[in-house]
């Protein structure tokens, strides 16, 4: 008899997702192995160091905020399902936030009802068209394994009779979330719509790394394995099922199933031949990815006069969703001030991010040189339109820093600095090897607390599946 | 385990999955849904606390018979006999 495999569990990336997943399988008994190419934990949800200061990557906001209690949602069903107490993750409220387009503002927060006076008041004619598309979304189980794409450009272009409203809507849920140019699938629509609009934003106390140091605090309490700087080179398989993984180091680690969050392209690419071909057939790979700039100020942003929480733009009357065929598109984006968060303790300085729509392929063309020199350039230009639709950070910013698709894909591993991954999604988590399981953003839980959801389903069929796996 | 020490059992199980609900008060012969908030991921998640707890297995066709707390003490009582109550919850 060849003796167990020593782990029952070997998951790849220590993102939300593979974090999430880890403490569930590691509660019930199975030895689980995190794996993390980075020197921090966090994926496309880390933090680093510039001049003393901890900068978050890509938080802007916890989505899915309900209040205490709130029964049934994903925000509830996570923390349970990671035994984690509400006020561990010590919420601080948005303000508000605002959709801007050139002539029009919709504001939004944590209470739907906002959002809704916001339609009559601009939209007086479309009250009942967008309450029919609050009950369609209502209606909706965006979790159907079985459903097929549906624009939901589409779809709520012929719910609703104001273009100008359409493009609107898909403004915050493209940005927060859509793999796909030009539109998001309907059912990834409904998602972002619940996460972000029906319930809101909020911000964890000192930003996202005290919740990674919860997770990895009550992973390992429970007796999870993490290594850092293990990028995964290699899935060991026969064809059909995995054996467990080559490290870039060479070393090779036996497991009985394998998760990866490395994305779905990614994971074929790990399986190698003949599974990597394949990748042509996986559907095309996700074309997008920003630039995030920060300004750190010596101000509050409120002090200066701006007191939204995050301010969605679009500097024209149509929303154009795309890699731009340039280094960055300023038409568009998103600015944060987490500052405008509540908060217990108030940051010591102002900060506002700026979002933008990044190619890839031309950022990676660059020489160092030139790339140091866009990165200021690109980010001034995008200002030039940010600045009406929030304030210029610049006489005010005591040190900022950008990163590029080309800073995304180095560490995450997401070809193309994908961001949100492939278009397709991937509902069952499943791989050409039954015993490999895929998590994360290419499952098609979408955000922070999405990712965590994900980890969290995934493990959880796979825990189901093994009902007479005896106590060690 | 008594009766009493079963429903104690569950009850613990119980304040570790959801250590933000409210378990004063229960009533026994109610279904435990009614009460508080719990869903089917929940209730998977106590058939593994048995599980890992105390050895039990519960096939799926039978999770309805832990729908009240009458229901858990009547069911588990032969499964759970002789076993020492094990308390983990906060």
């Amino acid at each position: 008899m060849p003796t167990a495999p020593p782990y029952d569990a070997i998951l790849i990336g220590a993102g939300m997702s593979g974090l999430a997943a880890g403490i569930r399988l590691a509660q019930f008994d199975q030895r689980v192995l995190l794996l993390e190419r980075h020197y921090l934990w966090g994926g496309l949800n880390s933090f680093y160091k510039r001049e003393g200061r901890r900068l978050d990557v890509g938080l802007h906001a916890l989505t899915n905020y309900v209040p205490k209690g709130t029964r049934g949602a994903p925000l509830t069903k996570i923390l349970r399902q990671l035994r984690l107490r509400y006020d561990d993750l010590q919420l601080g409220e948005q303000s508000f936030s605002e959709i801007a387009f050139p002539d029009t503002r919709l504001r939004f927060s944590n209470d739907f009802e906002l959002l809704r006076s916001e339609i009559g008041r601009v939209f007086p004619g479309e009250v009942d068209r967008f309450e029919a598309l609050v009950r369609e979304v209502d209606e909706t189980n965006p979790f159907d394994e079985n459903a097929e794409f549906v624009s939901a450009r589409e779809k709520i272009g012929a719910i609703l009779g104001e273009p100008l409203l359409v493009e609107m809507l898909l403004l915050p849920i493209c940005y927060y979330g859509s793999a796909r140019e030009g539109d998001i699938d309907w059912y990834q629509f409904v998602i972002l719509f619940q996460s972000l609009l029906q319930e809101g934003f909020a911000r964890p106390e000192g930003g996202i790394k005290p919740l990674l140091d919860l997770l990895v605090a009550r992973y390992r309490e429970l007796g999870g394995e993490l290594r850092m700087r293990s990028g995964v080179s290699e899935i060991l398989h026969d064809d059909e099922r995995c054996r467990g993984v080559r490290l870039q180091s060479g070393e090779e680690l036996l497991g009985t199933r394998v998760f990866s969050s490395a994305g779905w392209g990614e994971t074929l690419e790990l399986l190698g031949p003949p599974f990597a071909e394949s990748v042509e057939g996986a559907g095309e790979s996700g074309e997008l990815s920003f630039v995030e700039s920060m300004f750190i100020l010596d101000q509050h942003c409120a002090e200066l006069g701006h007191e939204a929480t995050i301010v969605f733009f679009n500097d024209a009357e149509t929303f154009d969703y795309r890699r731009p065929d340039a280094l960055t598109d300023p038409r568009s984006g998103v600015i944060c001030a987490p500052d405008n968060y509540a908060s217990e303790n108030p940051l010591p300085e102002g900060i506002l991010r700026l979002t933008t729509l990044a190619d890839h392929r031309r950022w990676c063309a660059l020489d160092e040189e030139s790339y140091r020199a866009a990165k200021i350039r690109e980010v001034d230009t995008a200002l030039g339109t940010a600045s009406r639709y929030a304030f210029d950070p610049r006489p005010h910013t005591v040190f900022r820093d950008a990163f590029t698709p080309r800073t995304i894909e180095h560490f995450t591993g997401r070809i193309g600095g994908a961001v949100y991954g492939w278009p397709e999604k991937r509902l069952d988590g499943s791989t050409p090897l039954e015993n490999l399981h895929l998590i994360g953003t290419d499952q098609g839980f979408l955000g922070v607390v999405g990712a965590m959801l994900s980890g969290i389903s995934i493990a959880n069929r796979c825990l189901a599946l093994q009902p007479t796996s005896s106590n060690r | 385990m008594t009766r009493e020490e079963i429903i104690t059992a569950i009850r613990d199980i119980i304040t570790t999955i959801a250590p933000d609900e409210e378990l004063d008060g229960l009533d026994t012969a109610q279904p435990l849904r009614d009460q508080i908030e719990l869903d089917s991921m929940d209730f998977l998640d106590i058939v593994m606390e048995l599980r890992k707890r105390y050895g039990v297995q519960v096939p799926e066709a039978e999770y309805g018979e832990l729908s009240t707390l009458d229901g858990c003490a009547t069911y588990l009582g032969p499964k759970l006999e002789g076993q020492e109550l094990k308390l983990a919850g906060a």
